[in-house]
């Protein structure tokens, strides 16, 4: 199928959509249970051992689909009989090592933790590696492998470990929310949880936007999102689910670059705090930098600030690529501002389960923010836009030097200089997500060519300055 | 008196900025800023004609070029 990445996604979706579907029509209560049937029906199993135990797992990803175990405040959630239990070795020689005379893992490793047994062959000591790969990447022979687990790999905050029964363990001190755990395990042992019956709650109760109106508001990530539709398609499609009316969180990142620009010019020196995630893992494991994390809500808050005081009995609803949003909406700064958060991929689950063929749909319009505030979605993209913004605030005599993270692990470099005095940068654009937004983890797809799209969908922006985006919101 | 003007996407294509732009312009020329409440909302609900401005519950369909006569015919002249 062509609408995402791996058939994980595609087996969360399918449960998303029927959920959606029987939620949609009113029959969820007394259908629920029947979920996992309707998924698997025959008697061979296509995904485990056999189909009872692919039930099983399918009523979980129901409950997530649900919401989830609303004591646990984490969105990010382990399916423990979906967890495959993988090997947690780490680098590790295979029977491919010819036990050679170069030696070259040897040369390579930085804690002389190989040797050679009597068939000459390598032997790494585990109490001395450092599971730096080294080793791996010098071997001619490809004989030594990485075996650990795919979703530590991802988690680039350590918070990923394991139970004494060997399925993996989220600790909530550490986790950021960002997903990459979600996205790259294989047996889709980890979920996000979903708000979509929250988000079919706040349509329905709505009375077709007679009793309150329903707003969308969409990450500019979109753009490189439902490529086998036109974006005018898209949104005309979330207006048939039942919104009153669709805005770019864009707009909201014109007027962070507004603020931020003017904000770091008066401070000297600012971490952002767009990503949920970044500003999570500076209060997490830097929390004496957490001073310079700047004041401003991220886009998507100020934007919901915008819609609810013009009208009070306004619902906000965001759409985007991310499954920190989901916890950033519960923050008591943001509460009041959003109402609920879905990812793309959740998106696609709505469409589908209300029987929508967006491609069919005539393209309707989505324009409010400037280039500026659209190449949020990128790395890099907060960082040129403030500096737009120091430009048409009129400040010169401020010597901007941004640094921008791509990912956690940059982010995790960049702090570690700041809090050593020796950072030479006065802006740190901190993304959670290698690549910025468009990689986020409830995104439909990952492609390498998004980057260009999101440019793309920018310099189609009717705007073309920040203040120009933003001169209609005062 | 509360002047909305429509900002959403379908309206902002066809000039919002330019209309709140001159509105905020006429409103200041004749120290009106007491009288007349400017605000912008996202959506009227008539998408398909010009940009929909509403004066207190009377919705209007405006162009740019419209505003000056607009503001002189039905804003001055109701207050």
């Amino acid at each position: 199928m062509r609408k995402f990445d791996t058939k994980v996604q595609h087996l969360k979706y399918k449960v998303l959509k029927e959920v959606a579907r029987l939620a949609f029509s009113g029959e969820l209560l007394e259908n629920v249970t029947d979920i996992p049937k309707m998924i698997v029906p025959g008697k061979e199993p296509t995904m485990r051992c056999c189909v009872y135990k692919e039930r099983a797992i399918l009523a979980e990803r129901v409950k997530l689909a649900m919401g989830g175990d609303r004591s646990n405040p984490n969105v990010i959630e382990v399916i423990d009989i979906a967890c495959d239990e993988c090997p947690v070795v780490g680098y590790e020689i295979t029977e491919s090592c010819r036990g050679c005379i170069a030696h070259r893992c040897e040369d390579a490793c930085p804690r002389e933790a190989i040797s050679f047994d009597h068939e000459q062959k390598a032997v790494i000591d585990k109490n001395k590696c450092i599971e730096c790969g080294r080793c791996a990447k010098v071997c001619p022979y490809t004989a030594i492998i990485s075996r650990k687990r795919p979703c530590e790999n991802a988690c680039k905050v350590k918070a990923i470990s394991m139970n004494e029964d060997k399925t993996a363990k989220i600790s909530n001190e550490k986790c950021v929310e960002c997903g990459a755990c979600v996205y790259q395990c294989p047996f889709g042992a980890i979920m996000d949880k979903s708000y979509i019956l929250e988000v079919i709650d706040i349509l329905k109760k709505s009375n077709n936007n007679e009793d309150y109106k329903v707003y969308a508001v969409v990450a500019p990530s979109i753009s490189s999102q439902f490529t086998y539709a036109k974006l005018g398609q898209v949104i005309a499609g979330i207006k048939q689910l039942g919104f009153f009316s669709v805005v770019e969180a864009a707009l909201g990142g014109d007027l962070v670059a507004d603020s931020e620009s003017r904000e770091l010019s008066e401070k000297g020196f600012l971490t952002s705090s767009c990503c949920p995630a970044f500003v999570k893992y500076i209060n997490h494991e830097f929390p004496d930098l957490s001073g310079n994390i700047s004041h401003n809500l991220s886009p998507m808050a100020l934007i919901g600030k915008y819609i609810k005081s013009r009208e009070d009995k306004a619902k906000v609803v965001f759409i985007g690529p991310c499954t920190a949003k989901k916890s950033e909406i519960r923050k008591e700064t943001v509460k009041p501002y959003i109402d609920s958060a879905i990812t793309f991929e959740e998106l696609q689950a709505l469409f589908d389960g209300k029987g929508l063929d967006i491609t069919t749909a005539a393209e309707d319009l989505l324009d409010n923010a400037s280039y500026f505030g659209r190449i949020f979605a990128r790395s890099g993209g907060l960082a040129d836009a403030v500096r737009q913004g120091l430009k048409e605030n009129g400040i010169t005599d401020f010597d901007y030097k941004p640094l921008s993270c791509d990912g956690l692990e940059e982010c995790r470099i960049a702090l570690l200089k700041l809090r050593a005095r020796k950072l030479d940068a006065n802006f740190i654009e901190g993304m959670a997500c290698r690549g910025g937004c468009i990689a986020g983890a409830g995104c439909l797809t990952h492609g390498e060519k998004d980057k260009d799209q999101v440019d793309k969908y920018g310099h189609e922006a009717y705007e073309k300055t920040i203040k120009d985006a933003i001169s209609v919101l005062k | 008196m509360k002047l909305t003007v429509c900002i959403g996407s379908a309206c902002h294509l066809k000039g919002s900025r330019q209309i709140v732009e001159q509105l905020q312009k006429l409103i200041a020329e004749n120290g009106l800023e007491e009288k007349v409440e400017l605000i912008g909302t996202f959506c009227l609900g008539t998408c398909q004609t010009g940009v929909s401005v509403k004066l207190d519950e009377t919705l209007y369909s405006l162009n740019p070029e419209d505003i000056k006569s607009f503001f002189e015919k039905e804003v001055l002249a109701k207050l």
